[in-house]
Formats: structure tokens, sequence, C-alpha cells
């Protein structure tokens, strides 16, 4: 590994420089292992591992896996069955060696909220040996109804609050779960709103600076590309809650693609999709589904695996595609 | 049963004659009355297309959705009725109130806003 793993030159002040772009693009179809510790971004590829022989699991105190986006119900030409690689993307997870804890869904699990498509998720999620899934919805999943159908099946396991976020404990880290996609204004950005806002504030309240933070919401809690609607408006008073803790990990959907920023304590993390990629930010006329070759699909769909080890600040996150 | 099929075409062609003559009713009333006409947006790369649209009173505005991604109208502050989600290719009609200008946007994606301009 080389020693030019942190940021050199941030022209732009977004957190990346161009070798750390490259760097992104190369991981970003072949899985990538994340540490960090005080802020400062240290990365092996997933071939990096295996060649030194560790494992990424070894002496792990909790391991969870990240998957969204999976648009059941979507049959367009970007990927006329997205159950299949829904389904690679479980038996992905079967396949683990070491079993994840849990599963967070950063929401959009289905492509139009309708009944039958939670039914199919629901089915095939039956197959997963992990049991246990945290959800927040996509703005898929709350189309007609506000997300009162939503709601009704996937917050059975959580004290819900407002229109569906929630917090909890595991292992020593506080995973706190968002909604940024109701109530949306004409021409903004995704928004969590003033009730959740203030829930957020009490909740972390009462936690010591040092306990590891996981947020997880499906649009990105940082602005990723305001033109497409790629961002939260009112995320930086969330985060403003957020910035006396020493290890803040962001984990999105939304966007398709794995893109990250780390901004002092905060790792922002966005996950691809089961189903279909998107273009990167600007680069197609709109942020519609992205059309690649045959071939080349799975290596754009994927999943991300998240560790966490006691007395470490560092959380690892590791992305891997269905190829 | 010749007989009755014979009736039968007998009824096909009347039917079809008076469906004719009521397309031609109908096209002679469009000239006439704004009601029938129709104004059609097209929904497009996230964007409504045309962004503003100037409406007759009493005329109806369809939108139809030619993206791969559903999308919504939805009037700010519920000025007309909200459409469902809608489908690649699926549409979605108003007839034009009262005169004004009213703004609307994709509930699904906030970005993509509108205006219809409704004229006396």
């Amino acid at each position: 590994m080389n020693n030019h793993n942190h940021i050199l030159h941030d022209h732009e002040r977004d957190g990346i420089d161009r070798r750390g772009f490259l760097k992104c693009m190369a991981w970003a179809g072949t899985g990538v292992l994340w540490t960090v510790t005080g802020g400062v971004l240290a990365s092996r590829t997933l071939a990096e591992i295996a060649k030194a022989g560790t494992s990424v699991h070894a002496a792990t105190d909790l391991s969870f896996l990240q998957i969204s986006d999976s648009h059941i119900g979507f049959s367009k030409d970007a990927n006329k069955d997205v159950t299949e690689t829904f389904k690679i993307a479980l038996d992905r997870i079967n396949a683990m060696p070491t079993p994840p804890s849990f599963l967070i869904h950063t929401g959009d699990i289905t492509q139009l909220s309708k009944p039958e498509e939670f039914d199919t998720f629901d089915q095939l999620l039956k197959s997963c040996r992990t049991k246990d899934v945290f959800y927040v919805p996509g703005e898929h999943d709350v189309l007609n109804d506000g997300g009162k159908l939503y709601r009704e099946r996937y917050l059975k396991s959580v004290e819900a609050k407002g229109s569906g976020w929630y917090s909890f404990n595991k292992n020593g880290v506080h995973f706190i779960g968002l909604v940024n996609v109701l109530n949306l204004q004409a021409g903004g950005l995704g928004q969590l709103g003033d009730e959740q806002l203030e829930w957020l504030q009490d909740d972390v309240k009462g936690l010591g600076a040092d306990t590891p933070i996981v947020v997880f919401a499906h649009i990105p809690l940082w602005t990723v590309y305001p033109q497409w609607g790629w961002g939260t408006s009112d995320s930086e008073r969330a985060l403003g809650y957020l910035k006396r803790f020493g290890s803040v990990t962001v984990l999105n959907g939304h966007i398709h693609q794995v893109l990250q920023k780390v901004e002092g304590n905060v790792t922002f993390h966005t996950a691809m999709s089961t189903a279909f990629p998107q273009p990167a930010p600007g680069t197609a006329p709109s942020p519609g589904p992205l059309k690649v070759p045959a071939g080349k699909l799975r290596s754009m769909l994927g999943l991300t695996s998240v560790q966490y080890k006691q007395r470490k600040t560092a959380l690892a996150v590791v992305d891997s595609n269905l190829s | 049963m010749m007989a009755f099929i014979q009736k039968n075409k007998k009824t096909i062609l009347l039917t079809t004659l008076v469906i004719l003559n009521l397309c031609v009713a109908a096209l002679g009333d469009d000239a006439a009355s704004a009601g029938n006409k129709r104004n059609t947006i097209e929904i497009r790369d996230f964007a409504f297309n045309p962004q503003t649209l100037t409406v007759k009173s009493g005329e109806r505005i369809t939108w139809i959705n030619r993206d791969d991604e559903p999308h919504t109208v939805v009037s700010v502050g519920k000025k007309f009725q909200k459409s469902s989600a809608l489908d690649t290719d699926q549409q979605f009609t108003i007839t034009a109130g009262a005169p004004g200008t009213y703004e609307y946007f994709c509930s699904v994606h906030p970005k993509m806003t509108g205006t219809i301009v409704i004229e006396k």
C-alpha cells in the first residue's frame, strides 16, 4: 500500500482530490475496505486484503450489511430482471464466512410502492439467512400513500416515531434511521423536517462523545449534486447535532453508485443498487436508469459491508459488486 | 345462421357509421369549444415539456410520462387534483379551472417544476 491514502489537493473543497477520485473509480467496480481513524481515510482494495491473507472479519465485534435500491417491480431496459439480481445479492450474503449480524436496507425496496412488489421482496428475503433487517424508506416506497404501507410492514421491530424514524443500539454503536423522502417541497431536495430534527437532537443528547454513530437514510445527507436533487436540504442541522461525536458514519442509497466523502469525523458513503446503475453526477441529461451492456451490469450493482471493532473508533466499509 | 351474420354485419356497419358521425361531430365541437382541446405536457429526462403552458379555462391538460422512472404532478398549495405515480407512458389529465398561474412539481423528484397559466 502506498502512503498517499489521504487527500493531497482539495481544490474543489469537496473532500476529494484527483488521486482520490481516480482511486474511487478504480474501487467502485472491485470492492474496497475503508477504515477511518480520527477522520483520516485509509484504504485497501479487496484484492489487497486477499493478497495479504487477512480476513476482513478477524477480531470484528460487529458486522452488518447495507443493501439498497432493490426497486422490485422495475422491468425496463436498464435491468429487466431486478428480482434475479436481488437474489444474487442475497446469495452473496448467504455465502459470507461470517454472516452479518443484521442488514440495513436504505430504501427504494420497490419501484412503485405496490403491495405485490412489497410481497415479492418479502418472499425473496426469506432465503436470506440473516433475519434482522432495519429499513428506511425511499421515495419509491411512499409514492401514493405517504408511506403507510411501508410503515405497516417494515417498522415492526423498532420503536418508530413520526413518519418512521428511529434509533437502536448494537454492541455499543448507536444507529439512527432517518426519513428524508416525505413532504418534499417544489424545487427542493430531500428533507428531514423540524419534528424529526428535534427528535434527533434529543435522541443523541445523553450519549457520550465516544459512542460510534451510524446514521442511515435514503437520500444522501451531503450535497452530492443538487441539480439532480441528490442532497438533503436540512442535513446540516442534523450533522450539527452529531458534531461532538468522535466517529460518525453516514450510509445512504438513492444514487445507485459508490461515492465517499470525509468531513472531520464524519464519513459519508453511498451504496450501489441491486437493481440498476445511475449515471455519475452531471454525466447524462438526467439521473434516470443507466443502460449498460448486459455483461457489465453486475459489476455496477452490489452491496456494502460494515465492520466495527470495539475500542477503535474505526468502522470499516467494504463495497462489493455482483459480478 | 347466414341471416344472423348478415344482420350482425349490418349492425356493425350501422354502428361504425354512427361512431364516424360522432367523431366528425366531436371534431366540429373541438373547433368551436375549448373543452376538447388537448394540451400535452411531456415528461422526459426529469423535466416537464413545455415547462410553462398557457391554456384557456375549460381546456384539458394531459401529462404523459416518457421516462423509465415514475413521476407525479402535484400542485403547489394543492390548487388542483394531484396525480398518482405515473409509470412509463402513463397519462394524467385535468381540466383547466379558474384563470390564474398554477405552479406544480413532481413530489418524487421535487427539482422538477412546471407552471400552468390559465386564461379566460
